[in-house]
């Protein structure tokens, strides 16, 4: 009886045991022996342009988006832009209920757009206490933003070879737009967590690391301090780790993050956190690569996807200088190329502006040259067709 | 899968001690894993339920992620021609691809599979190769264990005359409806004494209620005329009986369908004398899978009808006929057309009509126009030939999207 215990024992353990080894494998990846493809990969799939929406928003981001549609033209992209103008400053005093709708309508046809920021003026206290920012955001659900930090070859930073995701949820937390003043002196700000909106950050977080074959997902929080708050998201996390089974589940708190983040960055794969610890990570990561200039995001809700710059500053000092850098922007553009099943034209841009940067002879203020947005955009179109894109027609 | 494995345990109770240890002592080894897989499985179930705020969804920004599961045969070859024909449409759905094998102790593979399923909502499936001796009694089918474990509960399959394609019958529009979780597929068989084999067939209020409400909703919701209900309650007249209630019962909720019941043996002929008779018509597990044969083979064989198998909370799109095609697997012969048309209802299920609707289409169109033919059909054409028609066809169609 004992031997057969025994064996019992065994065979489970082994069994339990066997998990590891298989699940090291990534789940994306191809389990079926490999075929050659009976059709060849197309250029264009479909036929014809596509639409997508184009926000220039306020500060540099008509200058970025005119570089991005240089890039386009030149790369033969087949998209169409639906340009929308919104501003917050420039029609101070006016109704934006028309324009946002006029973002929403226009996201109804496309699905899809290009960002950049509506600049939300502090002193702007009159009226709606919502940005306009926020106020598309929430009328898209646009609740999980992705900026993935990863280093670029040839620009020189304290870290290399950094590759990690943050995953910040937006539409709830602290940014509820909720204040009041009780009493003269004393504000109270509403910090709102639900179980429903963490559950479904968390759920995002693990599909796309599963989606993108990454193997770790770190939930950052302040659970010792906001027991309830930030305690129900963690545990919101966690159980949604349960049907992960092959990606790591780590938490950690959100000071002691910031500090590991500066000193051993490479320890992090996938991050998920709510809003406000999401905004600060998102800076303080782009930071650690090279700047607001360089790193690329990402917002989605279960039907739209808005491309746009991963730390999401107006930068209006520079308007009109030619100072700016559109490589976060272009990043960000080829990744909704990606997005859009263009894969193609997504690598070849991507391609160009990563060949631009490791060279190093175009480089803006920012990345520590003298060259003007207008040089970085051209040595990208200049690049564009090389390497293994030459047979492009 | 909880209630089956309790069922189990009374069962093992139940049974003289003899025997009990002799279908213990067989089994241990599977015995060991199930209750390793119903302990995690259970933690699962809880936090699905915890999920239901979330639903099983992953789609974001307008794209879905689906579970693909090749299976055997010709599954993977399939498979590979769905992706390149969703690749040229430009279908906003990406493959978690998990594969199933049917090897012994191989229990991660399928957990790692329902897991995704349950993630996704939504999969893609081949046919799983079940072995059949009488050495693995007690393995159970993955086929089976994805169905019962996710509770898809209705298989639905269409049978409709494909235009342009000869068969005996004309003007066939039928829609099986089967009862996919229990009925003769429960896996609770033994010997209690050698050479005696007693294999349960469970019939419940509860899934036949369920499977009857699935049938007649269908009716209405797609302008069906009639529900017929199949059964063998002449004999099983307490299993078979039960189930015939529950339609008959169902059928007074929806006076503006005609209902009427037909005995197995008696379907089996009209199908294949008279087949326009039928237009909805619903079963318990095993006279489905026989009907749903007979339904295939009389529009034009298992490599044309697509089934789907739909849950509560999950849906899995496979073939209608459920072979693996080991036989022609690597040839390029096999008809690539179920499983495209397959794909074509994951894509109406996942509400994205206008790609379901280009696939269907097209596929319709090569098999009509082009008269593309594969060995099933008495052809020369190859998979890949039919495939590059549907391609061009839908490459033609995405640019008017």
């Amino acid at each position: 009886m004992a031997a057969v215990v025994r064996t019992l024992v065994g065979s489970a353990t082994k069994l339990q045991w066997q998990p590891a080894s298989v699940l090291c494998c990534r789940a994306v990846s191809t389990t079926m022996p490999a075929q050659d493809p009976a059709i060849p990969a197309p250029v264009s799939k479909p036929k014809g342009n596509q639409k997508v929406t184009m926000i220039p928003g306020d500060g540099i981001g008509p200058e970025l988006m005119h570089s991005v549609k240089e890039v386009f033209k030149h790369a033969l992209v087949p998209v169409d832009f639906e340009e929308i103008h919104v501003s917050e400053v420039q029609d101070w005093g006016q109704d934006h209920q028309d324009t946002v709708e006029k973002v929403i309508q226009s996201f109804e046809r496309t699905g899809v757009g290009l960002k950049g920021t509506i600049h939300t003026p502090a002193w702007l206290q009159v009226g709606d206490l919502q940005s306009l920012n926020m106020d598309v955001r929430r009328r898209l659900d646009l609740f999980a933003n992705v900026v993935r930090v990863k280093s670029m070859p040839g620009l020189k930073t304290r870290h290399h070879n950094l590759d990690f995701v943050i995953i910040r949820e937006q539409t709830e937390g602290e940014y509820s737009s909720l204040e009041h003043e009780s009493v003269d002196g004393v504000v109270e700000s509403l910090k709102i967590i639900t179980r429903e909106k963490s559950q479904r950050i968390a759920k995002f977080a693990f599909d796309y690391a599963t989606r993108h074959g990454r193997e770790k997902v770190t939930a950052v929080h302040k659970a010792n301090i906001m027991k309830m708050g930030d305690g129900m998201f963690l545990r919101c996390c966690e159980e949604v780790s349960k049907l992960y089974p092959r990606i790591k589940f780590e938490n950690m708190i959100i000071d002691n993050c910031c500090m590991q983040l500066v000193s051993n960055p490479y320890q992090f794969d996938v991050m998920v956190m709510p809003n406000l610890y999401g905004n600060i990570v998102d800076n303080l990561a782009a930071g650690l690569v090279g700047g607001a200039g360089i790193v690329p995001g990402e917002s989605y809700s279960h039907s739209y996807a808005v491309f746009e710059t991963g730390a999401r500053h107006p930068f209006a000092q520079a308007v009109g200088r030619n100072i700016a850098n559109p490589t976060a922007m272009l990043m960000s553009a080829a990744n909704m190329l990606k997005h859009m099943h263009l894969e193609y034209h997504g690598q070849m841009i991507s391609d160009a502006v990563e060949r631009v940067i490791k060279v190093g002879k175009v480089r803006t203020r920012d990345m520590g040259g003298y060259a003007t947005t207008t040089d970085l955009t051209t040595a990208i179109i200049d690049n564009l067709h090389r390497g293994k894109f030459s047979n492009f027609a | 899968m909880a209630s089956v494995l309790q069922k189990c345990s009374v069962l093992c109770r139940s049974l003289p001690a003899s025997a009990a240890v002799k279908a213990f002592s067989r089994s241990t080894a599977p015995c060991a894993s199930s209750l390793q897989t119903k302990d995690f499985h259970s933690g699962a179930a809880v936090y699905s339920q915890q999920l239901a705020t979330v639903g099983a969804s992953s789609k974001y920004g307008g794209r879905y992620t689906v579970t693909m599961i090749p299976g055997d045969g010709i599954g993977p070859e399939l498979m590979a021609h769905v992706k390149d024909v969703f690749r040229y449409a430009g279908v906003p759905v990406d493959f978690e691809e998990v594969q199933i094998t049917s090897q012994e102790g191989d229990d991660v593979a399928i957990e790692n599979a329902i897991t995704a399923i349950k993630r996704n909502g939504v999969a893609l499936k081949g046919n799983i190769e079940t072995p059949h001796d009488m050495s693995q009694a007690l393995f159970k089918s993955r086929n089976v264990e994805v169905r019962v474990r996710l509770d898809l509960f209705a298989n639905v399959l269409r049978c409709k005359t494909f235009p342009g394609l000869p068969s005996r019958h004309g003007d066939i529009d039928i829609v099986i409806i089967r009862e996919n979780t229990e009925g003769e597929y429960t896996s609770l068989e033994h010997e209690n004494v050698p050479g005696v084999v007693e294999s349960y067939k469970i019939i419940t209020a509860k899934n036949s209620e369920r499977i009857a409400r699935y049938a007649f909703e269908y009716a209405q919701r797609h302008g069906r005329k009639k529900v017929t209900a199949v059964h063998k309650a002449n004999i099983m007249k307490m299993g078979d009986g039960l189930f015939l209630e529950c339609c008959k019962k169902m059928s007074e909720e929806f006076p503006n369908i005609e209902y009427e019941s037909m005995i197995i043996d008696n379907c089996s002929m009209q199908m294949v004398s008279r087949p326009q008779q039928f237009d909805v018509m619903v079963m318990p597990n095993l006279y489905g899978n026989i009907i749903s044969n007979i339904g295939a083979g009389l529009v034009g064989g298992p490599g044309l009808v697509p089934g789907e198998n739909i849950g509560q909370e999950y849906a899995v799109f496979e073939t209608a006929t459920r072979n693996t095609g080991k036989s022609i697997a690597g040839q390029n012969v096999a008809n690539p057309t179920a499983m495209l048309l397959a794909s074509a209802l994951m894509l109406e299920h996942l509400g994205l009509d206008k790609y379901a609707s280009l696939i269907e289409n097209a596929v319709y169109k090569a098999l009509a126009d082009d008269k593309i033919r594969t060995p099933d059909l008495g052809g020369q054409h190859s998979t890949v030939d039919m495939v590059q028609t549907v391609v061009k066809e839908v490459e033609a169609q995405a640019a008017k999207l």
